[in-house]
């Protein structure tokens, strides 16, 4: 387990979460280049747009999966959270403008008619909507400034990872084993949640001792 | 029933003469690249005999390669790219396809032995999927009425039943532990629907078989209808008097009906079908979206079938 939880040298530190932003962005750039030269099939817009959506559900799965890996497993990657949460609203910011743009073509009215009307894009919405007091407030100013309401305050990502599964599920004409796998794992992560407070409560004591053990063993 | 009045284009207008003759030289460079990707079905590909026909429609149309590699066809999976990528293992002939039911003179008929027997057309219709984007596609078919015609439907028959080949071996969509749909696929239309001079049984597209991807290698084409209504690979037809069922509509009762008429003021529940976008046509930016037309455009021809009708009630 503690060969997991590698620790870089402190200096390396700050950078490696810079890094995880350009590695995180990636995927998106090269595939709007992808696009841009007509090397993404038949249907580039729609392809680009689901592709963003897709990697909006993956990074919020890892977002969500951090604090049950650091409890369960001890991994702790807790540094790199923060950015892990701001990809996700970033794809999610960009699958929205690829939809909007170059999918409606800036139709406002058709936009508006979409959300109002259709229930899985208002789910999309919604969970996009929240995300972005979370993504004002993931700084340490915050943090140090709303105290624990920063904690309440971010909870609502459970509410978001639940709008988006559903709009993700309701998004195709059937479930595909890919979504089921995505989907599946945005329930268990949630739930996980519910009942991470009574089983912290009853493994405080070790908890504190593994990490300790972990931070000599490092 | 009114006198069919084609729009009076020629198909030189759409397409130059000297690049028409020239396209197989043009699509070979331009596919080059995805020739890997289904290399296999194209080698079976063969040039067909065809005759001009007077349905044509006054559009570009759509790329040999979009029109290959960009496929709703769930035998082979879900992803659009499946059908292309997985559909090498698939053989198109020897084939048959079965009709019976309600008809005097069932009988089981060699696909090859049909399309020497009756003249293919070369037909360019639009095609609407019921996802919202759209394509134009040069068909090589026989009318379905000519097949109807032959096993002398009876009187009581109301309505025609279509049925997809299962091979789990050859389809890999319909092997594994999730299986999107019931299979076989079924289609259904009205027996004057099916008589329709419209209606296609196609056997080609771009002047050559069909590749295994887009339904070899005899599928249906209903141009005024939802895309999903033109079932591929069939095997059987059978003539019925009750309304048959169709896998979209068993599948999902609330969002996919019988009839699956192009209909820009009938919403899908989950998007708008007012417009559509047509594929090939702009890449990425300034997206190229089409008003969608009531029947797909073919209202002049077919609107008739359907009078007296709430068409929001029969979608």
């Amino acid at each position: 387990m503690v060969g997991f939880s590698f620790s870089l040298p402190k200096r390396w530190q700050s950078a490696s979460v810079w890094a995880l932003y350009a590695v995180g962005l990636l995927p998106a750039a090269w595939t709007f280049y992808l696009g841009a030269t007509d090397q993404l099939g038949a249907d580039p817009v729609k392809t680009f747009e689901l592709f963003l959506g897709l990697w909006t559900i993956r990074f919020l799965i890892l977002t969500l999966a951090v604090s049950p890996a650091r409890d369960l497993f001890g991994w702790n990657y807790l540094r790199y959270r923060r950015a892990l949460g701001l990809l996700t609203f970033y794809y999610a910011l960009m699958h929205f403008t690829v939809y909007m743009v170059l999918d409606q073509a800036l139709d406002i009215s058709m936009v508006v008619n979409d959300v109002l009307k259709r229930p899985f894009i208002m789910f999309g919405m919604a969970a996009l909507a929240l995300l972005i007091p979370l993504a004002l407030t993931s700084n340490n100013f915050s943090i140090l400034r709303l105290g624990p309401n920063w904690v309440r305050l971010h909870r609502l990502v459970y509410i978001v990872a639940a709008a988006g599964a559903v709009h993700f599920a309701l998004s195709t004409k059937v479930l595909g084993l890919q979504q089921y796998i995505y989907v599946g794992l945005i329930i268990l992560l949630i739930l996980y949640r519910s009942w991470r407070p009574i089983a912290r409560s009853h493994k405080r004591g070790q908890g504190r001792e593994r990490r300790r053990a972990t931070a000599i063993a490092s | 029933m009114p006198a069919y009045r084609p729009p009076k284009i020629a198909s030189s207008e759409i397409t130059p003469q000297q690049l028409y003759l020239r396209r197989r030289e043009f699509l070979g460079a331009a596919t080059l690249g995805a020739m890997a990707l289904y290399g296999a079905s194209k080698a079976s590909a063969a040039a067909l005999s065809v005759i001009e026909s007077k349905y044509t429609v006054d559009e570009k149309t759509t790329p040999l390669k979009d029109v290959t590699t960009y496929n709703n066809f769930y035998e082979f999976g879900l992803d659009k790219g499946d059908p292309a990528a997985l559909s090498g293992d698939f053989k198109p002939l020897p084939w048959t396809v079965k009709v019976d039911g309600m008809v005097n003179k069932p009988g089981t008929f060699d696909v090859e032995a049909l399309m020497k027997e009756f003249p293919i057309e070369s037909r360019t219709y639009r095609m609407r999927c019921v996802e919202a984007w759209s394509m134009v596609i040069p068909w090589d078919g026989l009318p379905l009425a000519s097949l109807l015609n032959k096993v002398e439907p009876l009187g009581s028959a109301k309505y025609v039943a279509f049925e997809t080949v299962v091979r789990p071996d050859e389809m890999p969509g319909q092997k594994g532990i999730f299986q999107s749909l019931d299979w076989p696929y079924v289609e259904g239309l009205r027996l004057d629907e099916a008589r329709h001079p419209l209606t296609l049984l196609a056997v080609g597209l771009y002047g050559e078989t069909l590749p295994n991807q887009n339904g070899a290698p005899i599928r249906l084409v209903v141009p005024w209808k939802y895309g999903f209504k033109g079932i591929k690979s069939i095997v059987r037809i059978t003539l019925t008097d009750k309304e048959p069922k169709n896998t979209w509509q068993v599948t999902n009762p609330q969002e996919y009906g019988f009839y699956a008429n192009v209909n820009p003021e009938v919403d899908h529940p989950r998007w708008s079908q007012a417009t559509e976008r047509r594929i090939g046509e702009s890449g990425f930016f300034g997206a190229s979206r089409h008003p969608t037309l009531p029947f797909n455009g073919y209202a002049d021809e077919v609107a008739s079938l359907y009078s007296g009708m709430d068409l929001r009630k029969n979608f």
